[in-house]
């Protein structure tokens, strides 16, 4: 065994997952064949609100190829299967039930209403084609507004309204802060403004998919999921199968971004069918149905107000909510909007803040977790009305952010939402951006050209921002009703041959936590990088967890491995005495190796395991085991921060938008893979920057997605996109033994609201105060021909001159 | 319909309907399921392989289009287990996450150089168009190409040279 003498944390090392990635020999859920494997295919509803008259599968079920077809009625009876929801956010929240399969209305264009089994996919299909549902259709709601105003048609008739839930909190009545009603009253400006967080798809690359194999004593499950071992919970839970009897496995799942964090229904019609038929079952979305029925993020319309003294110091800040949850709950869709209130305030010290959601049903696809899940929209938020503010009071956006936010030495500090932040230091990453992007020389040609009246004008966004990490404390999370804990379970196996085999309950799914994970393993064992190997995914080796989302995988997982490591060298220790014929308290342990202080007799780890393998002479009463686990529940979130710097052009002609530069300093704490940092920060960067100009979903007014497919959903490609300039600062979290932060999240929050400053900020002197997202085109165009007015009222859009009648149609690309 | 594509290197006859598409034909019928599909719109290009040297997207081609035909895919790139210069630069350069994207990735990155050996950032970005990656935000993908052009231009050793020769692995073209 090689003792490492580097350490392998903060080294980038290439990822060892890569190998089988970029030949080929992969297991994505849909790579997995089984004797006997059946297909399933999924009919869904054309209609966002639709009574079902009648069904009509006679056709269907004699089709070549097809073994079965089923309805609500055969796969559920009595109706008593309801999807979970695990965030309850509040006692009163109205929860509909969401079946497997709609059985008397259909409440989303894309909702399931019957399932075909056939000897092959294409079979399954082309049956769908054959069964006859009569549909008698319904008022549609679409607008979150309309859907809350008297009289709205409602989406369940039985809750008797579409509102699901309110939640607030104020910080005058929660003790951390004062009373934002007396803070806006008596302060000298006050802003109010609405922003709009459209409709996202998170398009991970690989459709949701799942096979089911019922044939043996155990039900086994793939599927391209992020949290195996909460679905098999879930599972366990909604369906009753005993949880002992089944096994979850996410083998290589292509990207997540929240979009896999639900629990399915059609994962629960596999399980259903496959146990019904005896056989396997695969069922492999197409992407048209993924844009369809896989869950949605953002959806929210913000109304924000601040207030400030003349001088620039804000006073107060109230958020007041609509948050879309589509047609039911998600999995912890009710609560994301929840995760963001407390990042409204970012990194600012305001000392009275009031935060209000309402959660709305309405006709169309359901809303969870994406990317950031409720930060990026409060990040948003606060960076587009500091930005206004600063317009009002006429000062410079960096000034005033700079006068405003938690000075470095202030740290740790508690905010007015009740959060501790333990570290941070804005100005240090403010000034390594400003420095790599000339702040100041592009200021210059920004006045130059629009001094010139030059077509092509140039603007710059600032988007300094914090996000709370490592989800989360569980202690926490049962304060805000959410209905499981934010710990993370870890083991290390000591193989004889000195190897070493960890498992994790943070699965991943292209995060490259088995690189990490092994360096973090070498380090703390003093074992090659190479002689490590990374088990997860999968419920029977990684047997328990909270998988992975919120940038938790490290923060949390990663010090649940640790945790373990220490158990593994403790257990070592007086083995390794006894084989040397010391006292413990003589043994000091670095780089694999136990030694003697003072001489140089020493015993390595892997020597260690090979006596306990053996265990002809261990000392009395000692197991002849080395491995360990360890849970880790962390006592406080990670608050990562950065300062992103985005050059935008805008052609005053075309209303066409080129990003100049990006320029970004995140602060993560200590990176263990600086490589891997960089790459989650770029590919974060594209998301926020798409959700800016290029990505919305559209519902025509019969709630028809018409943004279905990639065709019409604008996913940005290598040559809509700029390279980034990214850095890092590094201040270590003082919640984690590692001071590590989290990256995940940070390049989607951060840089959507750079870009859209930016934007604004070219194009101010025509009166453009605000562009809704994305800024295509011909919103740009708009904006610049007609300005924009009163963003705070209701009438915005006639206002807004050409932007409402975007609005009324649904959006324009 | 009867036909009959090699395919990295191997030759395979079968029976096929006609609607079969080329990207079905490889992973259903000869288990080559490191061609993934990724849309049903042909926007995505994760499908992407060679055709007679030429990169296509798999899901637009039919299975019978290919009757007679030499297929490349991901799988058949790597030669005495040595990677093929892309997939190397791809590892070396970070330039995936998930990876699902990644063979097509690596297939169009080939068919790019051997149209432009030494492409400019604007060159890779724009040959890239047609493949989308939702992880990376493209730049280390943009590296990797740059870095595989590198490591293939004439001169730069054994391998490149190789590669120059070998029409097999899809660089070159006609």
């Amino acid at each position: 065994m090689t003792a490492t003498i580097e350490p392998e944390v903060g080294k980038s090392r290439r990822r060892k997952e890569d190998e089988r990635l970029i030949t080929g020999r992969t297991r994505w859920t849909d790579n997995i064949t089984l004797p006997g494997l059946l297909h399933m295919a999924v009919l869904r509803s054309p209609f966002a609100h639709a009574k079902i008259v009648s069904i009509d599968t006679s056709a269907a079920k004699s089709a070549p190829g097809v073994i079965a077809v089923y309805t609500a009625k055969d796969l559920d009876p009595d109706g008593s299967v309801g999807m979970p929801c695990a965030w309850p956010i509040t006692p009163d929240m109205k929860a509909p039930r969401r079946p497997v399969l709609a059985s008397d209305t259909v409440n989303f264009a894309g909702e399931g209403v019957a399932v075909v089994v056939a000897r092959s996919s294409a079979e399954a299909h082309d049956a769908l084609e054959e069964i006859d549902v009569e549909y008698d259709e319904l008022p549609v709601v679409l607008d979150m507004e309309a859907a809350i105003a008297d009289g709205a048609p409602l989406v369940h008739e039985d809750l008797g309204t579409n509102t699901s839930a309110v939640w607030k909190f104020d910080s005058a009545e929660a003790g951390t802060g004062g009373n934002v009603e007396d803070a806006i009253s008596s302060s000298e400006v006050v802003l109010k403004r609405r922003f709009r967080q459209q409709r996202l798809v998170p398009a991970f690359m690989e459709p949701r998919a799942c096979v089911v194999d019922p044939t043996s004593t155990q039900i086994t499950m793939w599927s391209a999921t992020q949290v195996p071992h909460i679905l098999r919970v879930m599972s366990a839970l909604t369906l009753g199968i005993p949880e002992h009897k089944l096994r979850v496995i996410a083998p290589d799942v292509g990207g997540g971004f929240g979009g896999k964090i639900g629990v399915l229904p059609e994962e629960m019609m596999s399980l259903l069918v496959a146990q019904k038929l005896g056989k396997p079952v695969k069922w492999n979305e197409t992407r048209s149905e993924t844009m369809l029925a896989a869950h949605h993020g953002r959806d929210q319309i913000q109304d924000i107000t601040i207030s400030a003294t003349r001088d620039g110091q804000v006073t107060g800040l109230k958020v007041e909510l609509l948050a879309n949850l589509g047609a039911y709950n998600g999995l912890v869709g009710p609560g994301v909007p929840i995760l963001g209130a407390f990042m409204f305030n970012a990194i600012y010290k305001i000392p009275a803040y009031h935060f209000a959601c309402t959660n709305v049903y309405t006709t169309t696809t359901l809303t969870d977790a994406y990317r950031g899940a409720g930060r990026p929209e409060a990040t948003f938020a606060i960076e587009r009305i500091m930005d206004e503010l600063a317009v009002e009071l006429g000062m410079d956006p960096m000034e005033l952010r700079e006068k405003n936010w938690i000075k470095h030495e202030e740290f740790p500090f508690t905010t007015v939402c009740g959060l501790t932040y333990d570290s941070g230091n804005y100005e240090a990453a403010t000034e390594k951006a400003k420095q790599l992007f000339d702040y100041d020389g592009l200021r210059a040609e920004q006045e130059k050209r629009r001094a010139s009246k030059d077509k092509v004008q140039l603007g710059i966004g600032i988007s300094t921002f914090t996000e709370m990490c490592g989800l989360a404390p569980s202690r926490v999370l049962g304060s805000l009703d959410y209905g499981a804990g934010g710990w993370e379970y870890a083991s290390i196996r000591m193989l004889p041959t000195g190897k070493v085999e960890v498992t994790t309950g943070a699965s991943a799914h292209g995060q490259g936590h088995e690189t990490a994970w092994s360096q973090i393993v070498a380090d703390q064992l003093g074992v090659a990088f190479e002689d490590v190997e990374i088990l997860h995914g999968d419920t029977q080796s990684s047997h328990k967890g909270m998988d992975t989302y919120g940038s938790r995988s490290l923060v949390v997982g990663g010090i649940a491995v640790i945790k373990a490591a220490e158990k593994v060298i403790a257990k070592a220790k007086p083995i390794a005495a006894h084989l040397l014929e010391c006292a413990e308290d003589d043994l000091e342990f670095a780089g694999g190796k136990f030694t003697v202080k003072g001489t140089g007799t020493s015993t390595t780890m892997g020597d260690v395991a090979l006596a306990v393998f053996a265990a002809h002479n261990l000392p009395d009463g000692v197991e002849p085991s080395l491995d360990s686990d360890a849970t880790f529940d962390p006592e406080n979130f990670s608050f990562p921060h950065g300062t992103h710097l985005c050059a935008a052009e805008v052609d005053t002609e075309t209303g066409r938008i080129k990003l100049r530069s990006y320029v970004c300093v995140d602060d993560v704490g200590v990176a263990v893979n600086p490589l891997i940092v960089e790459g989650q920060v770029h590919g974060g960067l594209a998301q926020g920057i798409a959700q800016a100009l290029f990505e919305g979903t559209e519902h025509d007014e019969s709630g028809t997605l018409t943004t279905g497919t990639f065709a019409d959903y604008l996913l940005p490609s290598a040559a809509d996109l700029p390279s980034f300039t990214t850095d890092r600062t590094e201040t270590p979290s003082t919640t984690n033994p590692l001071g590590a932060k989290g990256v995940g999240e940070a390049g989607t929050i951060a840089s959507t609201p750079a870009v859209v400053n930016a934007v604004i900020d070219a194009v101010r002197h025509f009166g453009v105060d605000d562009i809704e997202m994305p800024l295509t085109p011909m919103r740009v165009w708009h904006a610049i021909q007609h300005g924009t007015t009163d963003a705070g009222g209701p009438g915005r859009g006639e206002a807004g001159g050409g932007l409402g009648s975007i609005d009324a149609t649904g959006g324009a690309q | 319909m009867r036909i009959t594509v090699t395919v990295d290197g191997t030759k395979y006859t079968d029976e096929v309907e006609p609607r079969t598409l080329l990207v079905h034909h490889l992973r259903e019928r000869l288990g080559k399921v490191g061609t993934v599909v990724g849309c049903d719109t042909s926007n995505c290009g994760a499908c992407t392989v060679h055709l007679d040297g030429h990169s296509v997207k798999s899901c637009s081609v039919l299975a019978v289009q290919a009757d007679g035909c030499e297929v490349t895919t991901v799988e058949g790139l790597a030669r005495d287990g040595k990677l093929h210069p892309v997939q190397q630069a791809f590892h070396d350069n970070h330039a995936l996450q998930c990876g699902f994207c990644t063979p097509g990735m690596i297939m169009q990155s080939i068919d790019l150089l051997a149209d432009n050996p030494d492409p400019d950032e604007q060159a890779v970005r724009e040959g890239l168009e047609g493949n989308l990656c939702r992880c990376t935000g493209y730049q280390n993908i943009v590296r990797a190409v740059r870095d595989a052009a590198q490591q293939m231009s004439p001169g730069a050793g054994p391998e490149a040279e190789r590669i120059a020769e070998n029409k097999h692995v899809g660089v070159g073209g006609d």
